[in-house]
Formats: structure tokens, sequence, C-alpha cells
């Protein structure tokens, strides 16, 4: 219980220790501690920045998806429409083609009716004067009645 | 009883009795050999047990604060850090709360006062005969004589720690006061509070014993306790071995309580002493 030396020396060895404490234990582990306080902050927010560009990136891809669907349906209408034109054209070509050809045809075959008709007229007369000749021989002269056996033939 | 010889009363005696190195009065230096001789060397001497525990456990405190120290890590904290950074987030929660001045030294101070504190308290709750027994059988082997060999192991039980102690905490009053406030504002608040400069012996009869207050009710709260818990388990170990526990055990886990909370309130009144240092206006 007696006060002696004692006190002295333990004032002088809690300021060496409030001096080493101070000097190399509570600076660098505040220190620490603060900076991870600091990283954590930053990693959530980096992680917060993330989520936002996440969702942006998402909203963007479903954008993008569905406007390439929407071109997509448009050039397939398009091309449905177009091949429906061109079948129309092609189509309508055909038909005028195929007019055309039928025309000609009949054409041709009308002149070819004519031309056989004509020939026919032409042989059926040359027969007529033939027959007539034989019948009447003598009464009967062909030059006489060439008019009017080719009149006769040109009626029939 | 560490033997059956020796009486209640001198067992007690002999646990209250530090380990003693001075002067003696014919000059020469030695360890004292009984109460009587201690009381003769008067000031000059050094109770070496109590400067000795309290030193090996601030080295132990520092050495492994300073280890989690120096390899704090940012990233991965290990165990002993995380243990350590929650010790550094309650001493920093408390200087926030009390302190409001600028010091970089106050949460130091703070922490080397709770953790030596803490330390020096739990060497209470190491039975009060092993380490004093242990003692004497290597005093016996150095050839003193076993009856003569003193310790005591709770440094926080000789008023020279806790007042030693105090007296640093009431020396930094006084420094941060001059300097926070300049010679004339401590001088100032230590006259003219709080009657007005007509009552000045007055003012300055109640701000002294207001200042002086602080350095003796510190060291006396802590003594105090921790003396009185030594003593009670002194007692306890008076009883016979195989009953002591029935008392000894209910008594240590109480103490742990007390252990904590009178480093706890030292520090805190520290925190608060300099807070109140730091403050300009009265």
């Amino acid at each position: 219980m007696n006060i002696n030396l004692t006190l002295v020396g333990e004032t002088i060895m809690f300021a060496m220790f409030v001096w080493f404490c101070m000097k190399f234990i509570w600076p660098p582990l505040v220190e620490a501690m603060a900076a991870r306080k600091k990283s954590i902050e930053d990693g959530l927010q980096a992680a917060e920045r993330g989520k936002e560009e996440h969702a942006q990136a998402q909203k963007n891809a479903e954008e993008l998806l569905a406007s390439t669907k929407n071109q997509a349906a448009d050039i397939i209408a398009n091309a449905d429409k177009q091949a429906n034109v061109m079948i129309d054209n092609a189509k309508g070509t055909a038909s005028v083609e195929a007019d055309k050809i039928k025309v000609h045809a009949k054409s041709e075959l009308d002149q070819e009716i004519v031309k056989a008709r004509n020939e026919l007229k032409g042989q059926v007369s040359t027969l007529v004067m033939q027959g007539v000749n034989s019948v009447l021989e003598k009464e009967v002269d062909a030059k006489m009645h060439k008019d009017m056996l080719s009149k006769l033939s040109k009626s029939l | 009883m560490a033997t059956g010889e020796l009486t209640s009363s001198a067992y007690i005696k002999h646990h209250l009795q530090n380990l003693t190195y001075g002067k003696f009065p014919d000059g020469h230096w030695g360890f004292a050999e009984n109460a009587i001789e201690a009381k003769e060397m008067g000031f000059m001497a050094f109770h070496v047990d109590t400067l000795g525990f309290s030193f090996v456990l601030g080295a132990v405190f520092l050495f492994l604060f300073a280890k989690a120290a120096k390899r704090a890590s940012i990233d991965a904290p290990s165990g002993f850090q995380n243990f350590v950074e929650s010790i550094i987030d309650f001493i920093d929660d408390n200087v926030r709360g009390s302190f409001k001045g600028q010091n970089p030294m106050v949460a130091p101070l703070a922490l080397t006062t709770f953790i030596w504190i803490v330390l020096m308290n739990t060497m209470d709750l190491v039975p009060v005969d092993w380490l004093p027994v242990l003692a004497q059988k290597i005093g016996g082997l150095f050839g003193a004589d076993p009856h003569h060999v003193y310790l005591k192991v709770v440094p926080t039980t000789d008023p020279n720690m806790t007042f030693g102690m105090s007296i640093g905490i009431f020396l930094l009053i006084l420094f941060y006061s001059v300097k926070e406030k300049g010679l004339g504002g401590f001088v100032g608040e230590l006259t003219l509070h709080p009657f007005g400069k007509w009552m000045l012996p007055a003012n300055l009869f109640l701000e002294g014993v207001n200042l002086l207050a602080k350095p003796v009710s510190l060291a006396l709260r802590l003594f105090g306790n921790m003396y009185a818990g030594e003593m009670i388990f002194i007692l306890c170990a008076l009883l016979p071995f195989w009953i002591q526990w029935s008392l000894s055990l209910p008594w240590a886990i109480f103490h742990i309580l007390i252990v904590l909370l009178q480093a706890f309130i030292f520090m805190t009144l520290v925190i608060v002493y300099m807070d109140m240092a730091h403050q300009k206006e009265h």
C-alpha cells in the first residue's frame, strides 16, 4: 500500500504505451478499416451500376429483337406481294400471248379456208365446164360461156 | 492456504504485500523481506511485481495489436484482425460520442487505457495462489526464504499503478487545458466560475477540488474495486480446498463483469476529461 517510485515508473510506462499505440497501432488499423469501408462502398456502387447497365442492355436487346421481327415480317409481306404481282403479270402475259397465238392461228386457218375454197371454186368451175362441154359439145362455145361460168363459179 | 502453519491473517497479509525492491534506511538497495522493511524504504522503492506484470501485459497488448496493425489487410482480414477491429470500432464509437475536439491522441489513449486495464484486471481471475506460490518456489531456488517472497499479481490492486495512470491523465488534462484555452483561459476557468470574480477564493477552491478530484477518483475507483475483488478471492481461498469453488467460482464469474466494467468506466472518464480539457467555452 506504500506509494513509492512505482508510481513514477507506471506513469512513464503508461506514457510510452500510449505513444506506441498512437504511433504504430491506431493509424494503420483505422486506415485499413476506412479503406475497406470505401472499397465495399465502391463495390456496392459498381454492382448497382452493373445492374442498371444490365437492365438497360436487356431493354435494348428486346427493342432490337422486336424491331427486327417487324422488319422480317415486312420483308416477308413484301416478298409475298411481289410474288403475287409477278404471278399476275405472268398470267397476263401468258393469256395475251395465248390470244395472239389463237388470233394468228385463226387468221391462218381463215386464209387456208379461203384458199381452199377458191381452189375448190376453180376446180368446180373447171369440172362444170368439162361436164357441160361433155354434155353440150358443140353447142356451147367455151369462149362464149366462159364469162357466165366464171360468174357462176364466183357465186358458189 | 499455502501452508498449514500460517494463520489466516498472516496469509492475507502475505497476499497483500508487494514484492518490493528499494533502498534500506542504511543506504543499500535490496528486496524487502517483510512489510515493515518495505514501509521503512519509503518512497525510494519499486514494486517489482506491479511493474513487471503491468509491463508484460502492456507489452503483450502492444505486440499483438501491432502485429495485427502491421498485417492489416483490407480485403481479407484474419480472425484476430477482426477481433482487433471490433475493439477499435468500439473505442472509436465511444471517442466520437464523447469527445468533440480534434486530437489524434485521444482515441489511442482510450484504447491503451482500456485494453491495458482489462488485461491487468483479468489477472484477478488467475487463482490467487498459483503465481505467488510459483514465485515462492522460484525464489526458493535462488536461495530466498519462501516466506519472504511476496507477489501481488494484479497491478490494478496497487494504488501506485492506478495513481500512476491517473497522474498521467492529469498531466494530459493540464497540458491540453493550457494548450487549447491558453494559460489565461485555463486560470480564468479555475477562478472566475461559478460565482464571478468577486468570489475568487471560493471559485478557486471549488474548481481546484473539481480538478484534483478527477485523477483521484479515477485512481481510487479502479483501485478500490479491484482491491476489494482480490480481497474476496483471498477470503474464498481461506476455505478448505474442496469447497473453495462454491464461492470463488460465482465471484469469478461476477468479477468478469467488474473487470470489463471498471476498464470501461476508466476509459470513458478519460475521454470525458479530455473532452472537458479541450472545451474552449465554459
